[in-house]
């Protein structure tokens, strides 16, 4: 591509092209219309409609999650930009590559109150990773590919290009991304060499080790997860991971302790009290994973690698700090510790997976399911046999479904798993789940969500319609905000403060209303079929299962305890739970 | 292992443990930030601060490099050394961000603070105020029959102290530029 003269519009749809995007997600208004004029008059770039900015912004981290590439989101001025705000914190939260382009009012209207004006780079500053205004055409190119650069490297995350109207009718010099000026931003990914090798000699003695892994290693792509499954195969050290770091390590591999944390299961929440080395690979010690910080994993040595320096010694001191990308940083690992002749304390490895298989046997995700009425629990044990042996794409919204799925599905490959971590966003699965299938057109994707959560972007159903995307709308309905009625029965009295959902809609009718196809199920008996009917259709569908409404999720860990003060639900009365002297309700 | 007994309906378990985990002393650090002299890069430097709960004791900004657009933030802040290295990575991660240096852990450095008071008076006052910024090495900048505006640079104690004096001989107002501060030698 020649560096030539052209509109600042038809510069946005040049830049994208030439940092090989393939999908927008947007929505036009007055101040994107030069924009949306030249996506026109294209066929290289495909725009999906959605059907609020919210919704553009969680598709576009649903793409980038599912592929590894950055999502690209193109909005409007003022609301097109404040509705973007949730997507955006949200994919700043969970380190997601995201390129958002939104339309400005005319640099000399702006601070004068236009219509449709917001301060967008005021507002998006301490939500993006880095955001731009820009007021000169021949800056546009230029800024576009820093903006690429700066969303994709180091630890990942959202960035704005707020791009006013007439900066977009003017003309300029366009500039390829091999001649654009890249800001001095370059993180630092190869680890100090001094601490890996200090890191190896403590794998080499420790008795009871564990690897805690979290979003960093998807993030880092295919070769950290290659290398992390290298690593635990030929040490033999278990490992734990958390929500967002969930496929990074087959979840059938036999290694695998499940997800760690205030609703990860019991043997990787007491591995990780009760070992003397955690290895932490991109994770960051976030409070759902410490508990009460003072007696998090008291009598451990704890090496910790990310690309972000901020994250290191920010809530938990370690001892072995190493900042950077975790496949240079694994690999390095890997050579010195087989150069070193591959030692691992066999004796004290043996003892402790010993001990590791004595929590297993409490068997900590175990439930009676009912005859009459659906347990979520059982939902979702159904879904997870009926599409196991298929190359699944799950998301999820906010709740207890939420900490259901990462418990009762499975995940054996990176990038199948996309959920709202660091923010919590209700309403971010079932946009999540377009931006995925659009992506990958021929694969199942499913959404499980709360009805309460799946409320708050249902718009979608539009999008979903007319684009005719295939996905599964699997809505655990008990028709509460189960999460919140979990806190408020257990520590407020059981005084069930506005979180019970009045006056849902027929979720089938609503479905059809769509054009698309509802399902209800509530007997146990039926859900196999129900599921199965789900699965071969081709087309949106709005599974609405109504399951118990008291269920509360279990294991537990109260905020402000420590990992082995653990809540356990109906596993509680095994024996072997009261042998370790565990805790009951 | 302990038993937890936690009994419904009590409050004591938040859905965020409420302690103050970072009590104990704090420490008071002087930072030098050279950033691009770009749109936006105070706010997102004060903005780190505000949003993340650190302290600003004083900061002052210009540009140092003209022709490389780069200016130079000192920042004067206070917290726990866990806060302090905190403060250090997260300001070394925003994008327009080159170089970080704390000052006061990286060897010795020299510290000066730029003020000007006007102290309105007249009489046995006036020629005390005039005494006192003598001793102190206050130039006068401007005067009329009843006041004067004194001119001092000094370390932030210094002007503290002559900033006191002044307070019962008529000061009336105080400008201060806030630290500016570099490392000695080279």
């Amino acid at each position: 591509m020649m560096n030539k003269s052209m509109t600042g519009a038809r510069m946005v749809v040049q830049a994208l092209k030439d940092q090989g995007v393939d999908v927008v997600f947007g929505y036009p208004g007055g101040a994107v219309l030069p924009i949306y004029d030249e996506i026109f008059q294209q066929n290289d770039i495909r725009h999906i409609l959605v059907r609020h900015e919210q919704a553009a912004v969680h598709a576009a981290e649903g793409y980038a999650r599912s592929t590894g590439r950055p999502g690209v989101v193109l909005v409007t001025s003022g609301p097109g930009a404040t509705n973007a705000v949730t997507g955006i914190t949200d994919a700043l939260m969970d380190s997601i590559p995201i390129v958002v382009l939104t339309g400005q009012v005319p640099t000399f209207m702006i601070g004068n109150d236009a219509f449709q004006e917001a301060d967008t780079v005021g507002i998006t500053r301490p939500c993006t990773k880095h955001n731009w205004l820009v007021k000169d055409t021949d800056a546009l190119s230029g800024t576009l590919h820093e903006a690429f650069h700066v969303a994709t490297s180091g630890r990942p995350g959202p960035v704005l290009v707020d791009i006013p109207k007439d900066v977009q009718f003017a003309t300029g010099r366009y500039t390829a991304p091999r001649d654009a000026r890249i800001s001095h931003y370059k993180p630092q990914v190869k680890g100090d060499i001094e601490m890996i090798t200090r890191l190896a000699e403590a794998m080499e003695t420790a008795a009871r080790p564990i690897f805690y892994t979290g979003g960093g290693v998807i993030n880092s792509g295919d070769a950290a997860t290659q290398l992390l499954r290298e690593l635990v195969e030929a040490t033999g050290f278990p490992v734990t991971s958390t929500l967002m770091g969930l496929g990074a390590y087959p979840a059938s591999g036999d290694k695998w302790l499940g997800m760690l944390g205030m609703h990860g299961l019991y043997e990787a929440n007491l591995a990780m009290h009760g070992c003397d080395l955690m290895i932490n690979l991109g994770a960051r010690f976030d409070d759902r994973i410490t508990g009460r910080v003072a007696d998090f994993s008291p009598n451990s040595a704890k090496a910790h690698v990310d690309i972000d320096p901020s994250s290191i010694n920010k809530t938990i001191h370690v001892e072995m700090p190493i900042i950077g990308d975790i496949a240079h940083v694994l690999e390095d690992l890997l050579r010195i510790w087989k150069s070193r002749g591959r030692k691992t304390n066999k004796a004290g490895l043996e003892k402790w997976w010993a001990q590791i298989d004595t929590w297993r046997k409490v068997d900590c995700l175990s439930f009676r399911p009912a005859s009459k009425i659906i347990k979520p629990q059982h939902a979702l044990s159904r879904l997870e046999a009926l599409t196991r042996d298929r190359d699944r794409y799950i998301c999820t919204e906010v709740g207890q479904h939420q900490m259901w799925a990462a418990q009762y599905l499975r995940f054996d490959a990176p990038n199948r798993w996309m959920t709202s971590g660091g923010l919590g966003t209700m309403g971010y699965g079932f946009p999540s789940s377009i931006g995925v299938q659009i992506a990958h057109p021929d694969a199942l994707v499913i959404n499980v969500a709360g009805e309460a959560s799946w409320l708050m972007n249902m718009q979608e159903m539009g999008t979903a319609t007319q684009y005719r995307l295939p996905v599964k709308q699997f809505i655990l309905n008990n028709e509460r905000l189960g999460m919140v009625r979990q806190w408020q029965e257990l520590l407020h009295g059981e005084r069930y403060s506005h979180s019970w959902s009045e006056s849902l809609p027929d979720f089938v009718k609503l479905a059809e209303a769509f054009g698309a196809k509802g399902i209800q199920c509530s007997d146990p008996a039926d859900l196999d079929d129900a599921i199965q009917e789900m699965l071969d259709h081709d087309g949106p569908v709005v599974f609405d299962c109504l399951v118990e409404k008291h269920e509360n999720c279990f294991p537990m860990i109260p905020s402000g305890e420590p990992h082995n003060k653990m809540l356990l639900g109906e596993a509680s009365t095994s024996d072997a739970i009261r042998e370790g002297g565990a805790v009951l309700v | 292992m302990a038993t937890l007994k936690i009994k419904k309906g009590t409050s004591r378990h938040s859905a965020y443990d409420l302690r103050d985990p970072n009590l104990d002393l704090s420490e008071t650090h002087t930072l030098a930030v050279l950033v691009d002299n770009e749109a936006g890069v105070l706010a997102r430097v004060i903005g780190l601060f505000s949003g993340r709960g650190y302290n600003i004791e004083s900061l002052t900004v210009a540009e140092v490099d003209h022709t490389g657009h780069l200016s130079r933030i000192t920042i004067v802040t206070t917290g726990t050394p866990a806060v302090i290295e905190q403060i250090k990575a997260q300001l070394g991660r925003i994008v327009p961000v080159h170089e970080v240096h704390d000052l006061t852990v990286e060897g010795p450095s020299v510290e000066r603070e730029l003020a000007l008071f006007k102290v309105g008076g007249t009489g046995d006052k006036r020629i005390e105020a005039l005494r006192l910024a003598e001793i102190f090495r206050a130039n006068v900048v401007d005067s009329t029959l009843e006041s004067f505006v004194f001119e001092m640079t000094g370390t932030s104690e210094k002007i503290d102290a002559f900033a006191e004096l002044m307070r019962p001989l008529g000061l009336a107002e105080v400008a201060r530029t806030g630290v500016a501060a570099l490392a000695r030698g080279v």
